[in-house]
């Protein structure tokens, strides 16, 4: 059991980062639909760096710059140019993905530097939590400081309401001052250096090395993520850990059954759908206006000025 | 389409961009370069597998027009084309009877397979609140999954399991070809993939339901004012869309693979998208721009073949040429009227 646990808080680590860069990245009012690419994109890159340099810090920071850009390019192109963020989004989706194709095709079969196990003493010797939660590597504790820190900074702090502000409505946050566009660029960035590093933990910690089809579809699951986890950040990370136990248990399932373990990993779309369809659903509505209790846990509403343009009257 | 300055400046930024890249992983960009054009137009038996490629991605991209007209952004058209392959499979499978019967049935089914898989994202968004991308993209994925379990499950080869697809269909199932200067050629699904264009064209250009589908596209809460029944026109998007993509999967299946295969789509749904992104979601500019696209597209499998290159060159071309059309004309746009120009809104 406590084994279990551990393997699918593992599994799930880079998903978690990535889902907190997304949600941030959402929440200002910015919808980077490049996750798919940019994952791939920074995998690739993140182990050809670590690869070269041989030393896993290099590639997660070559990774990030990676996501990073291209989540640059997504926030720049709608801020100055007012291009559609699911436009370019979408096409950078392709690009990257090819481009990681295209680029890392030497460097397949190769085995790069990991990520070294890291036991926090002490801790890790607590009875069944230590070895769930404190006998990881820095990914994984990284994972939970994202978590914390992303609610933390969202429900408890000034600028963290500002970030929401933008999200929802950017003329009154704009009224009070608040540079609408600067920081949803900054965000954006934020968001996308997230995913960044999310992709080299998939090449240099959850597997060693790089292939194609090493981080396939985990990008639109993340996206599927952040909306069944309603922008929340405890909710989001629920449905990370969610999948990660869809993971772990296709992957114990693969002998017994073959035809479940190929379907498990399908589950969370139909899932996120069947959950937009309830919350939406009138008698979700009557719930929620009986008990707003059930409404506030469950409900979910999107940032209200989500991919939209903000201008200046 | 843009202004022409502007795209050809972008176009020939990519091309730069791409010859970059080339150089990068060591690779002689010019004979790369040529090596698309001749492995896609360089013989006969290339032109024709270049225009029978050209055919799905035509009749996916007309689909798209009308789905984009509508403001939708149909990301489910992989799985309509999966579906409707789906359809035309079954048919091919199942049906007996002489070639050309079986043919039209598997046309039919494709369309109908398409047509209520595009209908069920438009449910889920117009009853369901659940918006068409995500809606789209889940039922990709449930597609994807019906077609592993089909391959490996009820259809599979005779003999062993596998996922190279399920047996070849029996020759009267197969779309015939015309045969001339020693090789076949893909009459049929040319032709159903212009006609669509040329359909879609005259559908958005000169009906009522292709002005006031227009209109919802453009702004739905005015439309619904003025008393068009809004959801209704969406669903009507979606179902042309929809059946249109279920075709391509029939020509998939019948006059490409000859089987189903779990690949079937060829990925020329989000390849429609960017030709379409790039069409300025016009019709008019469809048929051209899917034919160049596919030719990169099938002349890239060539670099694998000579230099040992990735064929995802192809795509990386490609996307570096719809951003940066899409980049060059917002920036022209921008300098020429100000602040105020919205670009690449469907």
């Amino acid at each position: 059991m406590e084994n279990t646990l551990n393997s699918i808080i593992a599994a799930a680590a880079p998903l978690v980062i990535m889902t907190m860069g997304e949600t941030i990245t959402e929440k200002s009012g910015v919808v980077n639909l490049s996750l798919e690419g940019s994952l791939r994109l920074s995998a690739m890159t993140g182990f050809a760096v670590a690869f070269w340099f041989g030393h896993a810090f290099a590639g997660f920071a070559a990774a990030a710059v990676v996501g990073a850009a291209i989540a640059a390019i997504i926030a720049a192109t709608s801020i100055r140019l007012k291009l559609n963020q699911i436009a370019v989004g979408f096409v950078l989706t392709l690009l990257a993905a090819d481009l990681a194709s295209f680029l890392g095709d030497s460097f397949v079969g190769e085995r790069g530097p990991r990520v070294p196990a890291l036991p926090i003493p002490g801790l890790s010797e607590i009875p069944f939590f230590g070895k769930v939660l404190f006998d990881h590597d820095l990914v994984v504790y990284g994972s939970f400081v994202a978590i914390a820190v992303t609610w933390w900074y969202f429900y408890r702090t000034r600028p963290g309401l500002n970030l929401q502000g933008v999200g929802e409505r950017p003329e009154g946050a704009f009224a009070r001052g608040i540079k609408v566009n600067t920081l949803r660029f900054w965000y954006t960035v934020l968001g996308g250096a997230m995913v960044g590093i999310a992709g080299a933990a998939y090449s240099l910690d959850i597997k060693l090395g790089w292939r194609e089809t090493l981080t396939l579809n985990l990008g639109w699951i993340a996206l599927a993520i952040v909306i069944f986890g309603g922008w929340h950040p405890l909710r989001v990370a629920f449905g990370a850990y969610l999948f990660g136990a869809l993971q772990v248990m296709a992957f114990q399932l693969q002998d017994v059954f073959p035809g479940l373990a190929q379907v498990l990993p399908i589950a969370p779309f139909p899932l996120m759908i069947l959950a937009l369809v309830f919350v939406y659903s009138s008698w979700f509505r009557q719930i929620g206006d009986r008990y707003p209790r059930v409404r506030n846990l469950l409900g979910s509403e999107a940032p209200a000025a989500m991919g939209t343009v903000f201008e200046r009257e | 389409m843009r202004a022409a300055a502007p795209t050809l400046i972008a176009f020939a930024a990519a091309l730069a961009a791409g010859i970059v890249l080339l150089l990068l992983v060591g690779a002689p960009p010019l004979e790369a370069l040529w090596l698309l054009v001749e492995g896609s137009f360089g013989s006969a038996s290339k032109i024709s597998a270049t225009l029978l490629a050209w055919s799905p991605l035509l009749l996916a991209s007309a689909g798209l027009v009308v789905t984009f007209a509508a403001g939708l952004w149909n990301i489910g058209v992989e799985g309509q084309i999966v579906i409707g392959a789906v359809a035309a499979t079954w048919v091919a499978r199942s049906l007996p009877g002489p070639g050309w019967a079986v043919i039209l049935a598997a046309i039919v089914a494709g369309a109908v397979g398409g047509l209520l898989w595009a209908l069920l994202a438009g449910v889920l968004k117009t009853y369901g609140g659940v918006h068409e991308i995500f809606g789209g993209l889940g039922l990709d994925f449930v597609a994807a999954g019906l077609v592993i379990y089909l391959v490996l499950g009820p259809w599979q080869r005779t003999g062993v399991a596998s996922t190279s697809g399920t047996d070849i269909f029996r020759e009267e199932a197969w779309m015939p070809s015309f045969e001339a200067l020693g090789t076949g050629w893909p009459i049929i699904p040319v032709a159903l993939g212009l006609i669509s264009v040329v359909v879609v064209w005259i559908l958005l250009r000169g009906t009522r339901f292709g002005l006031r589908l227009k209109a919802v596209g453009r702004n739905p809460r005015s439309a619904a004012l003025i008393g068009i029944p809004t959801n209704r026109y969406l669903l009507g998007a979606f179902a042309i869309g929809g059946a249109l993509a279920g075709i391509a999967g029939t020509v998939q299946v019948t006059a490409f693979h000859h089987k189903l295969v779990p690949s079937v789509s060829g990925g020329y749904g989000f390849l429609g998208i960017l030709v379409v992104l790039l069409a300025s979601f016009s019709a008019v500019w469809v048929a051209p721009i899917a034919l160049f696209f596919v030719a990169i597209s099938v002349g890239s499998t060539q670099l694998d073949l000579r230099l040992g290159l990735d064929s995802a060159f192809g795509g990386v071309l490609q996307g570096l040429i719809v951003l940066f059309v899409m980049i060059g004309g917002a920036w022209s746009a921008r300098r020429a009227s100000g602040e105020h120009a919205a670009r690449g809104e469907p």
